[in-house]
């Protein structure tokens, strides 16, 4: 062991982390955006409504996030609409196509969730805002989707945590995220068990820190579970 | 005339597949009117209860309330349901119902659940919906707990939060569907007395409950159902006293 490696290269992991803690975030947000209407959706009986969530969240839970890394990295460039599209500066970044692909990813799980919560929330909570004159969209505004957004809280949080992990994936496309960082440094050096001991400390640590945050979250929106009787 | 009753049922039928819940049912409630209906349990009493606002679809029938009749179309189940939601929304607004779950919703204290109605649907301004709240709280001595949530509480105090709710609408009908049936029996007794000030300020309320006693104190008319068809409707006195259906009579001495 050569704790020395570690110490000179530790600064250059911490940019890597930062560059994966930045995907982790960004593809959230996007991700739980998208999640929104398609988990919404999801959640009607019309067929004309759930059909097409289904079949999206079908596809990016029944495949594996790799390929779809790839299908985005190199099969966009393959149209050549997408290559003379005035996104193509930022489809031909492997930065934007890792975002892509993890919200596009996280967003079918968020909405398979955000589903399952809605059809949790008790029947007799929806027949009282009826029953008091609330129509469909206050119902899920006012009603339903608070009650689901505490219910999603530690199935959501562990979706993050699944994320942070899988986006190790990101350094296959040339990302220099915390894995790839890791894995530059050590085709210099030839210390793999060093690099990958200290990076994957760092991953625990962002672990830790998702955790606490929707601890924390959990917390709040479920303040009601509080029994002070 | 349906025009100037508060609520007028026709022919209300209920079907869940084969099986025929209510074969036919007339009500006609006018105001101040407390009516009690009663039953074995099976006999359609909550279903019936919870076709006048839509919460069950009926298979057939009218449902005019306060004058105006609801616009039913039928449904690709058979059922009708209403065709305007919005003249639905408006008319469960004016129409109160407590559960016999209570249904609060335990995300929003108490305060919060009961000024959600008329803030949201009513579109009354936060202050005055408090001020309304905390007074209609009082009356039911639960206003040191308003920001307290619902599993802070006890079931009697939730029903009666539950029924306050159901007040802050200023609704010009209440439905009660088994309001005690989910309370232990000591607190039977505080949502009883509840719903007798409500009856004694001249509320116009149709119950469904298990509770004679009550009933015959409190209504000035009882239905007794029976497999889905209404077998007596009377004076509380008559229904309890002096049926004229050999079932009723077998009800009455069964449970009273």
């Amino acid at each position: 062991m050569d704790f020395n490696v570690i110490i000179q290269y530790f600064p250059r992991l911490l940019e890597g982390a930062m560059t994966t803690l930045e995907l982790v975030v960004v593809s959230g947000l996007i991700g739980s955006l998208l999640a929104l209407p398609l988990g919404l959706a999801r959640h009607s009986h019309r067929p004309w409504l759930y059909a097409l969530p289904y079949a999206y969240i079908f596809f990016f839970r029944g495949t594996p996030l790799l390929v779809q890394i790839f299908l985005v990295y190199y099969g966009l460039a393959q149209f050549e609409f997408v290559r003379e599209s005035a996104l193509w500066p930022y489809l031909r970044e492997p930065y934007w196509c890792a975002i892509i692909a993890f919200s596009l990813n996280t967003a079918a799980y968020t909405a398979e969730i955000l589903r399952g919560a809605l059809g949790n929330v008790p029947r007799g909570e929806i027949e009282a805002a009826k029953t008091i004159g609330m129509r469909r969209v206050m119902l899920y505004r006012r009603i339903m989707l608070p009650r689901a957004f505490g219910m999603i809280m530690p199935a959501y949080g562990n979706e993050v945590i699944l994320m942070l992990k899988s986006s190790a994936l990101a350094s296959t496309i040339t990302l220099l995220d915390l894995t790839g960082t890791a894995r530059t440094i050590i085709a210099r050096t030839y210390t793999p068990i060093e690099i990958f001991l200290a990076a994957g400390f760092i991953y625990l640590m962002l672990s830790l820190i998702i955790i606490q945050f929707f601890r924390f979250l959990e917390k709040r929106s479920n303040r009601h579970l509080v029994s002070t009787r | 005339m349906p025009e100037n009753s508060v609520i007028c049922l026709k022919n209300i039928h209920k079907s869940f597949g084969d099986l025929k819940v209510l074969k036919g049912i007339d009500l006609q409630a006018h105001e101040h009117d407390v009516i009690s209906i009663i039953g074995s349990s099976g006999s359609g009493k909550s279903t019936f209860l919870r076709c006048i606002n839509l919460l069950e679809t009926p298979t057939e029938g009218e449902i005019w309330i306060t004058g105006e009749k609801l616009k039913l179309a039928r449904n690709k189940k058979g059922d009708l349901d209403a065709s305007d939601p919005r003249q639905l929304a408006a008319m469960r607004a004016r129409v109160g119902f407590v559960f016999q779950n209570f249904n609060l919703w335990p995300h929003k204290t108490l305060l919060e659940n009961i000024i959600e109605g008329p803030t949201q649907v009513l579109g009354k301004s936060k202050d005055e919906a408090i001020a309304y709240a905390e007074q209609l709280l009082r009356r039911v001595g639960l206003e040191e707990r308003k920001d307290f949530y619902p599993s802070q509480i006890s079931g009697g105090q939730q029903q009666r939060v539950a029924i306050t709710r159901t007040l802050a609408m200023d609704p010009q009908l209440i439905l009660f569907d088994e309001p005690t049936s989910a309370l232990d029996p000591e607190l039977v007794g505080e949502v009883l007395g509840v719903m007798r000030d409500l009856a004694g300020e001249g509320r116009t309320m149709l119950i469904v409950t298990h509770e004679m006693q009550f009933a015959r104190e409190v209504s000035n008319k009882v239905m007794f159902l029976h497999q889905g068809q209404v077998e007596e409707f009377g004076h509380p006195d008559q229904v309890f006293g002096n049926p004229t259906s050999e079932r009723c009579r077998e009800f009455i001495s069964s449970v009273y």
